[in-house]
């Protein structure tokens, strides 16, 4: 093959959401040298974008709040998993980084003057700042990348897909990407490197997120020997649109309707349920996302679902003129989708939304490895077994900036890492067409089927084991060596590079779900219902030999995090 | 018998040097020409290039492409039992398929 092109650096950032960006923006401004790499489009992909509404900070600029009621809130719905350290980092920074945004320009709603916050579920009183009711996440990516625009010292580079991490000696210098725009690769050198990939959401048939957040970020750790936590935690949102079909609009676009309207959930006798689940809602949002998934799930199952297997959202107690004044033109855009909400409930039903589990990492975003930093969705353990509506957009501010300080501060002190052996992720990016491969995207497919059908909300011993052998399978088609060529934008060959990722973190979801012999929060064991006490535990799992290997490792106390 | 839409779609690697393939693809009310693209790579051809990184809601702007001569988003645009012509941007680099050269040369690869 070719000679790969090589770069160097002294931060390089793994993708461009939120956190990837705001990491890239405050190595640079501590004087670094950034590359900001994305395989998608730089500031368009990832789960940033589709983020609809809420992000939950303590300002107190209506009404008093302080950190130490959020960080409260985080600990209870996270149902005793929280790391301590980094659910604080998050409520603690967070103002700072919303002030910070705000000068920046991202125009967060105001009421005379004052940024104005809106009551989530879980939260204990309205904390949830926004930019417009369902133009959050594009205004954040917006205004994050005019900032990277403006900033000299960082170089960008989308359709860089990043195959493996680099090591030296037991430390991380960098990583060998395939520039999926012409098919070359490319060796990078870096002082420090950033994991910002997000999380997981398209190992699951319904999602709301991007079609490149297929948790690459957690295999690439895993594969460098970081480990892993509470990877059994996925978050289904409970009412991502199902019916009629709707198109040109985000799936999770319903919960800014629920902030302002109300609306009630309905099972198919037209009868509200959620007070059956411990939770009466009463016109109010206040179901948390964890008891809403269940109530829904568990509807459907008695034969109470709605048409296309979810449950009725109505919003027909409101007028023609409520809807018209809270949500104006977007009342145009469902009519055009033939959705009339006066006249019609809509049908929804939870979706694969964010991934409470991810890369191990301490209060400075450091993984285990010297050089890797994690930030945002990718870094796991501040949310523990279920996440608070607001808190992913605050900790992809939070943890980005951060982790661009911590990998700043490394390295400034230190010199350009010796050459690395890259033969073997070269070896796999060799170029060779292999005829009568499987289809890819048919993979891509089963494996969503698979942890949708087996790996979602509610598992079963038998679905997890189910799930295990046909990911297996999956595995054996996939082999060895990649399918496709070094051409520019060969598919065959993105997907391959995909589902070895995909692959490898659906096994450690099903795996950790299956040793987890209880429920809690957004793991629910049909066969084993209920909280049990000693399984107040994290578990943390690490590649070790080809084979995944999880083991429980007690949830860490604030304190002792802290020294 | 069901509806079938027609995907009338520019393939190759070369501006100079490319073809037109259609697609038969099965039509259901309310879809997108996004959904018939992912249709064809499951069940058809995975090799088939074309961007898109949101599904269907718009948010990452990736997906415009050539739908009938009009610029449009394939994730906007309703699929239709019938058949539409596809192809890429005509004033961009081409890629390869449906796929351009759209972001902006600083966001692009670049070294030294």
């Amino acid at each position: 093959m070719a000679e790969p092109l090589r770069a160097e650096t002294d931060v390089l950032v793994i993708g461009s959401g939120a956190a990837g960006m705001y990491a890239a923006i405050e190595a640079a401004r501590a004087g670094c040298q950034v590359m900001l790499v994305d395989r998608s489009l730089i500031g368009r992909g990832g789960a940033t974008v589709m983020a609809q509404m809420t992000v939950a900070v303590a300002l107190g600029s209506e009404a008093p709040d302080h950190w130490s009621y959020h960080y409260h809130d985080t600990l209870t719905a996270g149902r005793g998993l929280c790391n301590e350290s980094l659910a604080q980092l998050l409520c603690e920074e967070g103002p700072a980084c919303i002030q910070e945004m705000d000068a920046w320009g991202v125009g967060w709603a105001r009421n005379d003057g004052r940024i104005t916050a809106a009551f989530a579920p879980g939260h204990d009183r309205p904390r949830c700042v926004y930019v417009d009711f369902l133009n959050t996440g594009p205004a954040v990516s917006k205004t994050l990348r005019s900032v990277v625009n403006k900033t000299a010292s960082i170089s960008r580079s989308g359709d860089l897909c990043v195959v493996d991490l680099t090591k030296n000696d037991g430390v991380v210098t960098g990583a060998v990407a395939w520039h999926i725009g012409s098919g070359a690769t490319v060796v990078i050198s870096a002082k420090a490197t950033i994991v910002a990939t997000g999380g997981l959401t398209r190992l699951y048939r319904r999602n709301s997120g991007s079609a490149n957040t297929g948790g690459d970020g957690y295999a690439l750790c895993l594969r460098a020997g970081a480990p892993l936590i509470d990877m059994e935690f996925v978050q289904f949102f409970p009412i991502g649109h199902l019916a009629p079909r709707l198109i040109g609009m985000d799936p999770i676009m319903w919960d800014p309707f629920r902030y302002k309207l109300g609306g009630r959930l309905l099972n198919n006798r037209m009868e509200e349920f959620t007070q059956n689940y411990g939770v009466a809602e009463d016109g109010k949002y206040i179901i948390t996302r964890d008891v809403g998934t269940y109530a829904i799930l568990k509807e459907v199952e008695a034969g109470r679902g709605s048409p296309h297997g979810g449950a009725y959202l109505s919003f027909q107690h409101c007028s023609e003129a409520t809807l018209r004044e809270a949500f104006g033109p977007v009342i145009d855009r469902l009519a055009k989708n033939h959705i009339d909400l006066t006249r019609m409930p809509i049908e929804v039903a939870p979706i694969a939304h964010y991934h409470m589990g991810g890369v191990a990492a301490n209060a400075r975003m450091e993984t285990e490895i010297p050089g890797l930093l994690v930030a945002g969705e990718a870094a796991g353990g501040a949310n523990g077994a279920n996440r608070l509506s607001g808190n992913a957009i605050t900790e992809a501010f939070v943890f980005g900036r951060q982790a661009g300080r911590s990998a700043a501060a490394r390295a400034k002190v230190m010199g350009t890492p010796s050459p690395h052996d890259v033969s073997e992720t070269l070896d796999l990016l060799r170029g060779e067409d292999r005829q009568d491969t499987p289809n890819t995207a048919e993979m891509l497919e089963t494996l969503q089927a698979i942890m949708a059908d087996d790996v979602g909300p509610l598992r079963t011993k038998t679905t997890l084991e189910r799930a295990l052998a046909r990911i297996d399978q999956l595995d054996v088609a996939l082999g060895a060596r990649p399918f496709g060529t070094n051409k520019s934008f060969d598919m065959a060959r993105l997907d391959w590079l995909d589902l070895r990722n995909m692959l490898m973190v659906a096994r450690v979801v099903a795996q950790a779900a299956l040793l987890r012999t209880e429920s809690r929060g957004a793991h629910q064991r049909e066969d084993l219902p209920g909280m049990l006490p000693a399984w107040r535990t994290n578990q943390v799992a690490r590649l070790k030999d080809g084979c995944i290997e999880i083991l429980r490792m007690p949830v860490m106390p604030i304190e002792i995090a802290a020294q | 018998m069901s509806k079938t839409a027609t995907l009338k779609i520019w393939r190759g690697l070369d501006k100079t040097a490319g073809h037109f393939e259609s697609f038969e693809v099965p039509y259901e009310p309310g879809q997108s020409v996004l959904d018939g693209l992912r249709w064809i790579r499951v069940h058809k051809d995975p090799t088939l290039a074309f961007r898109y990184s949101c599904i269907n809601a718009n948010a990452c702007k990736e997906c415009m492409m050539e739908i009938d001569g009009e610029t449009i988003y394939a994730c906007t645009t309703r699929l239709q039992p019938r058949t539409m012509t596809l192809e890429p941007l005509g004033k961009k680099i081409l890629v390869r398929d449906l796929v351009t050269e759209i972001a902006p040369p600083q966001e692009r690869l670049r070294l030294k």
